[in-house]
């Protein structure tokens, strides 16, 4: 036990060696995230009226920065699963280290990719006119946010990868749940041109709560909300942070177990 | 004193349909090499996995230097080396790389892991290829590197799952050099492998398996004893076979096998035989077309053991995550 933190953070070096080895992957890893800005950005934002001083990209910001830390549960799952069929985890398991270790040690690397792809995505965002108005530690707030969604994601993207063990099969899962729950909320559009039963989905959709939670953060009103009223729509910060604390709760035992459980 | 001892182990998947392991009872005296022979698919893989704790058996009970791998797999890890049959290291980093983060994870501090990677790329012949990815390494280099990850702590018992699978003859050649090598150290070596020629050059004594289980045990001359030794096989034009059939059946002293031109029997005087064939072949004024005395091979064992040839059976199980066996 005395050696979770020191093994995780070796396995977390191991992560950001590899990013040194191969930098192609972390190029590409924040190319992606700089794309949609601009593609957004640029598309979109002349033809939707915002009514937003400063136009689109003030509402279109937040939700890139969530739709970005919402693919974290895909690239956990996706890494977690190669290393499985390489043989890597067997070798891992065999060895006398703390149990939590390999996965915690995951989730923290992938965390430290995070940081560094929202703080390019941010500089992409200033670049084509992003100002947040609200001030210092309410910006530093909103980033803490996205963080830790992040990071609250990327334990079910332990337990994914664990279950599913194919690399490929988890990249089509993981687009296959991130992409509704992205765009069936309120980071590219309102909410208010769905139809009924897909804004109550949308008003509950963490993705939604956490874009809505940033922009107050950001020093929007939050334009893209709700007609339905509903609650989390209405109090978009505590309901994100619910999310995230029950997530966190329930995945971090639940993927631990199922590693050590794993292959037997 | 028994190193490894496993008692009636089973093993099965998909519901009981795949008996990887049926019942499978092996032991290795401590300071010994056991060679576990046979096919894809025997259960080799599944007996090395429960041995090494990442898998635990249905039944059946196992000890690893005296401590059971069910109850406490955390303190066999701390005594064990495993080496997989496909090579468990992080291909993107270097070998260098690889060696230390293993040392930090067998918690030796930051000094000590860098000297202990040092020495075994020395002793391993990896010193130059220690800053390259494993991914730019050869099949043989990989192995040895893979070797070398397990023996970051001088293990007391060391599993080698298919050691030479797939590497050339240069390579396995240079495998078997390191291994024994490794042996006179005293380590004790559990090393499952398809080939008899393998088990031959490392091991003190060999354990047959099939199906999931043991179905021959002892050194390998004994086995080869069993399974009946050498053949004479001479291959003859079409009209000299009868009387080439003739000489072979009385040097051996039973009946012969004609397999198209080429006759052959057992023989139990090796080389005698060999050269009393070609004196009555010489004198018959037959020329053979080719001679050689045949030393047992796996499938030989086999079939004298088992009545089947060696087949592959039934992947091992869409679980294991090795990638796959081929």
């Amino acid at each position: 036990m005395k050696y979770t933190i020191s093994d995780s953070i070796t396995i977390t070096k191991r992560q950001l060696l590899q990013l040194a080895r191969i930098p192609e992957v972390l190029v590409f890893s924040t190319i992606q995230p700089v794309m949609f800005v601009l593609l957004f950005r640029f598309v979109f934002g002349g033809s939707i009226a915002s009514g937003q001083p400063g136009g689109y990209v003030q509402l279109l910001m937040p939700g890139i920065f969530v739709q970005t830390v919402a693919f974290t549960l895909a690239s956990t799952a996706i890494g977690l699963a190669e290393d499985m069929k390489k043989g890597l985890i067997d070798r891992f398991r065999s060895l006398p280290i703390s149990r939590g270790a390999v996965v915690i040690g995951r989730t923290f690397g992938d965390a430290l990719l995070n940081i560094l792809v929202l703080t390019v995505m941010a500089l992409a965002g200033y670049a084509v006119g992003w100002r947040p108005t609200s001030g210092g530690l309410k910006i530093f707030s909103a980033f803490l946010f996205l963080f830790m969604f992040g990071y609250a994601l990327s334990w079910i993207g332990i337990f994914v990868g664990l279950s599913v063990k194919e690399a490929r099969t988890v990249q089509s899962v993981g687009f296959l749940v991130t992409f509704p729950l992205t765009f069936l909320s309120n980071a590219f559009a309102p909410t208010t041109g769905m139809p009924r039963i897909l804004q109550y989905f949308a008003e509950w959709n963490p993705v939604s709560t956490m874009v809505a939670a940033c922009r107050q953060l950001f020093g929007l009103k939050n334009q893209f909300g709700a007609t339905a009223n509903s609650w989390p729509s209405q109090h978009p910060l505590q309901t994100s942070l619910m999310y995230m604390l029950l997530l966190m709760v329930v995945f971090i035992p639940l993927s631990i177990r199922k590693y050590k459980n794993t292959s037997n | 004193m028994k190193s490894i001892n496993a008692q009636h182990l089973v093993k099965t998947y998909r519901s009981g349909q795949v008996r990887a392991l049926d019942d499978l009872t092996l032991d290795v005296e401590e300071g010994t090499v056991l060679s576990v022979l046979g096919p894809n698919g025997a259960g080799k893989t599944t007996a090395v996995r429960i041995l090494a704790t990442l898998l635990k058996p249905d039944s059946g009970i196992a000890t690893v230097a005296g401590i059971d791998v069910i109850k406490h797999p955390e303190k066999v890890r701390e005594l064990i080396g495993l080496s997989g049959q496909y090579a468990a290291v992080d291909e993107t980093l270097t070998g260098w790389d690889n060696l230390v983060m293993f040392g930090r994870l067998y918690h030796l501090g930051k000094a000590a892991s860098i000297k202990r990677a040092e020495d075994l790329l020395e002793r391993f012949s990896l010193t130059e290829s220690a800053k390259r990815p494993i991914k730019t390494y050869s099949g043989g280099m990989r192995r040895r590197l893979d070797l070398a990850a397990s023996l970051i702590v001088q293990p007391k018992v060391l599993f080698l799952d298919e050691p030479t699978t797939g590497l050339d003859p240069r390579g396995r050649q240079e495998m078997w050099e390191v291994i024994q090598e490794l042996v006179k150290g005293g380590v004790t070596l559990l090393l499952t492998t398809q080939y008899l020629e393998e088990a031959d050059q490392l091991a003190d004594e060999i354990a047959v398996i099939d199906r999931g289980k043991v179905i021959a045990r002892g050194t390998s001359d004994a086995l080869k004893k069993q399974v009946g030794g050498e053949r004479l096989e001479i291959t003859v034009e079409n009209s000299d076979i009868p009387k080439t059939q003739e000489i072979i059946a009385r040097i051996s002293g039973t009946a012969t096998h004609t397999d198209v031109r080429t006759i052959s029997a057992p023989v139990s005087t090796g080389s005698l035989a060999l050269m009393e064939a070609l004196r009555a072949l010489d004198e018959a004024t037959i020329h053979p077309l080719d001679i050689a005395l045949k030393r047992p091979s796996l499938d030989d064992v086999f079939l004298s053991l088992t009545g089947h040839v060696a087949e592959e059976t039934v992947e091992e199980p869409a679980k294991k995550k090795r990638g796959g066996k081929k």
